[in-house]
């Protein structure tokens, strides 16, 4: 046995990893999600792990801890933290290497505090437990973190309770949970993935200030290839459990040598061309205003946008924008409080019960998570069927041929018939509901973030399907989304949406060109681009404040 | 699909099938008539008594198979129409919402801040007493706490996306409450049927051994214990017969409905799939 390079900070040679799958109705039986790894890190470095969700990226970076979540265990291969083996370390060993030599940022900062607790007393927990420094030490370490890691009054920020910090906030302050016990590595799963694109850019920033002003090592876990290019010094794509290349940042980016990086490393560039707008609008609002019950302010204030057929207008803000609102005042589930929308140039009753069925059936509705859209109790066929049974009156052998049309028009085939959404992969699943939006033939469909809990490449097959399928069934849609490369992706009209108000509307071209108002500006500078160094710029030369700050 | 059952549920259905029969071929079964004085006051166990004979000299095994059938046929009946009464009130009113979720949720609480014993108990003395008004008694008294258990399931499904998918189609109250919601909601309410199914049986033993349950010449095991009781004192175990029924009863419900809840919560499409 070799023995490990004494200035590695991390050193994992032929890693492979497996766990227990129990499929419903068979024996229990072992797989190899992680084949045979091997990675080095050196002090102060950071490491990019990329790759799809199942790309085993997380269950390495998790592996540094020789910890595996739920039915996984290490099965092959070394782990060296510090030239030390851990895999071989007794539990007592294992319990001073987490927490103090290695510590861990996760993607949900608001699953990981206790909501109970105040920030600070969370914070210095693992100085404490680990019996590094005092209690008023600790604390002092922490405040110098907070101010590092641009919190708002770091003296008293750790006074507050986790629901009285805003997302990213929360994020930074994991950040400064996992760094006060001065580790040696630090493992970020996926930091910045649920923030919005505004925050995620001061959160990114920051944890890159960080880590340098530490010194401290890193293995930075995302699927956002733009967004570890801007922190890490090597990147290693996975696919499969297994490395598909390695090499430093400027080479993946630049240079990538492998067709699946090319393809991770291309991926925003499908670009639809803007088509002019011609005919009747199918939808239009006109200074529409809403609110929930129990608010004293609308969240949507006086929004005037219009849809033209075979048109997609997207609608674009961070949350809290008000644009998934305005898509429930559109579909009737959140009456209006002011304004008027009217479909095909009949205005529609605000309220759903005072739909028609025909009203009901040329608006369909895709959701963000395929998984909760579906009934887990029905098969394929009873979910793409049932509008065609609902709507048309279809029965039998028609139906069913009917379905399996739908079926071929999404790419997936006659033999997902008798499945059950469980048995479906993520894209999969979204291709199914839109199968079930298109049964009903509609001639609008509001699409809510469908393609943001999707891997990048599937998520690109699902956008590149949803512009052919208009071709072919010319229908409108209407396309929620933060993100803006789906929009120059899909759009031909843009709202952006902020606080509630649409601060710039028109097609595509103009809204994309300068001059910008502010928001706008702070809006498409955020989208993380793949080049060295964008984050520096961006950050230097920004106008306004993201929201959540 | 292949199907393994584990041990621990397999005894539990042996044991449950063991009763059933006994409830149902209980005329084919006992050796006597349920009323019919064969021997001596609490005669110890013989070839002749299986298992002795009771306060007046009836054959106690007899007494048992004919308490099973009532026993057993009360507690299913009362378990089916609190379950389907429930359920159903339940998952409309979190379907509707408004004022039909409130008015009726604050009326079960209402009923459920009186004692369920003493609810019966009062009810019983006025009306007279038959295995139809048990029934119907317990099973509506029961259906408070199904209620409870199944609008706390259906409030968290009716906020899926599904659900909502469902109502901007325009399907009607009876497809999302039978199609969408209750398939969902089954796997921890067939649990919680296990558990309602054994306190009912408490439930008609207590009434019986307080005399309001079932009356003579039919017999539960709770009527059982009542005749036999006396004879403790003497050192007569006739009335531990009923309460080792009683409990070996709720044991196995209990062990096949672990099993149950284990199996439909890993069932394709389950929630834990």
């Amino acid at each position: 046995m070799r023995e490990a390079v004494a200035h590695n900070l991390v050193e994992i040679r032929g890693l492979k990893i497996g766990a227990t799958v129990f499929t419903p109705g068979e024996k229990p039986k072992d797989v190899e999600i992680v084949h045979g790894v091997d990675l080095n890190l050196e002090k102060g470095k950071v490491l990019g792990l990329i790759g799809e969700s199942g790309a085993g990226k997380s269950t390495i970076g998790l592996s540094t801890l020789a910890y595996g979540r739920g039915g996984i265990r290490i099965t092959g291969g070394e782990i060296f933290i510090n030239g030390i083996d851990i895999l071989k370390n007794s539990v007592g060993e294992l319990r001073d290497l987490r927490g103090r030599q290695v510590t861990y940022v996760s993607q949900s900062a608001a699953a990981g505090f206790n909501p109970s607790k105040r920030l600070m007393d969370q914070v210095v927990e693992s100085c404490l437990s680990h019996k590094l420094c005092s209690r008023k030490e600790a604390e002092e370490r922490a405040v110098t973190l907070f101010r590092k890691l641009g919190l708002p009054d770091p003296e008293n920020f750790g006074k507050r309770y986790p629901h009285q910090v805003s997302g990213g906030q929360l994020q930074r302050a994991m950040t400064a949970m996992a760094l006060c016990p001065e580790p040696d590595l630090v493992i970020f799963d996926e930091p910045t993935t649920a923030l919005d694109v505004t925050t995620q850019i001061d959160v990114l920033a920051s944890i890159k200030e960080a880590i340098q002003d530490t010194g401290v090592g890193a293995i930075y876990i995302t699927h956002d290839l733009a967004v570890v290019a801007q922190v890490s010094d090597h990147i290693m794509v996975l696919q499969h459990g297994r490395m598909v290349e390695y090499g430093t940042t400027d080479q993946i980016i630049n240079n990538p040598q492998k067709d699946y990086t090319r393809a991770l490393v291309s991926i925003r560039s499908t670009i639809h061309d803007e088509t002019p707008a011609k005919g009747e609008p199918v939808l239009k609002l006109n200074n529409v205003s809403a609110r929930y019950r129990g608010l004293n302010f609308d969240v949507v204030k006086d929004v005037t946008l219009e849809i033209h057929p075979s048109q997609t207008l997207a609608v674009v803000g961070e949350s809290g924008s008000g644009k998934s609102t305005l898509a429930r005042v559109m579909t009737g589930l959140l009456p209006l409080r002011q304004g008027s929308v009217s479909f095909n140039g009949e205005t529609l009753p605000a309220a759903l019960e005072e739909r028609s069925k025909e009203q009901l059936r040329e608006l369909q509705m895709i959701y963000q998570m395929a998984d909760v859209a579906m009934n887990p109790r029905q098969t394929i066929e009873t979910i793409i069927g049932r509008p065609l049974e609902f709507y048309f009156g279809m029965q039998g052998a028609e139906k069913r041929a009917r379905v399996i049309e739908l079926l071929d028009e999404i790419e997936l085939g006659e033999s997902f018939l008798k499945r059950y959404p469980a048995e479906l992969s993520g894209g999969q699943k979204q291709r199914v509901c839109i199968a079930r939006a298109l049964a009903a033939k509609p001639r609008l469909i509001i699409c809510d973030e469908v393609t943001s809990a999707l891997d990048p490449l599937v998520a690109d097959g699902i956008l590149k399907l949803l512009l052919n399928l208009q071709e072919i069934e010319h229908v409108s849609y209407l396309f929620i989304t933060h993100d803006l490369a789906t929009v120059r992706a899909i759009a031909d009209t843009i709202a952006v949406m902020y606080q509630g108000n649409v601060v710039r509307y028109g097609p595509k071209s103009k809204v994309l060109e300068p001059p910008f108002d502010d928001y706008t500006d702070l809006l498409l500078s955020s989208v993380p681009e793949m080049k060295l160094g964008w984050l520096e710029d961006v950050i230097s030369t920004r106008k306004m404040d993201s929201a959540g700050n | 699909m292949t199907m393994r059952i584990p041990v621990s549920a397999l005894i539990g259905l042996t044991m449950m099938a063991f009763f059933f029969c006994l409830a149902v071929f209980a005329p084919l079964i006992a050796p006597y008539g349920i009323g019919e004085v064969v021997g001596d006051v609490w005669e110890p166990m013989s070839a002749k008594h299986w298992l002795g004979t009771d306060n007046i000299g009836r054959d106690l095994l007899t007494r048992m198979i004919y308490g099973a059938r009532t026993t057993i046929f009360i507690a299913s009946a009362a378990t089916v129409l609190s379950f389907t009464l429930g359920t159903l009130l339940a998952l409309s009113a979190v379907v509707l919402g408004g004022w039909v979720d409130m008015a009726l949720s604050r009326f079960i609480d209402l009923i459920m801040t009186i004692p369920t014993l003493i609810f019966a108990l009062v009810v019983l003395s006025v009306v007279p007493t038959s295995i139809l008004i048990l029934i119907v008694l317990m099973g509506l008294l029961d259906t408070t706490r199904v209620y409870r258990l199944a609008r706390a399931v259906a409030v968290d499904i009716n906020v899926m996306d599904y659900v909502e998918a469902a109502r901007l189609r325009g399907e009607g109250t009876s497809w999302i409450v039978l199609r969408e919601i209750l398939p969902n909601a089954l796997s921890p309410l067939v649990a919680e049927l296990g558990l309602r199914f054994i306190f009912m049986v408490l439930f008609i033993s207590t009434l019986s051994f307080l005399g309001l349950g079932v009356l003579p010449p039919d017999t539960d095991w709770g009527a059982i214990v009542k005749e036999n009781k006396e004879g403790l004192v003497y050192g007569i175990p006739a009335a531990l017969a009923p309460a080792v029924a009683i409990a070996t009863l709720a044991i196995s419900v209990n062990l096949v409905a672990d099993w149950v809840l284990n199996r439909t919560t890993s069932l394709k499409g389950g929630r834990n799939a």
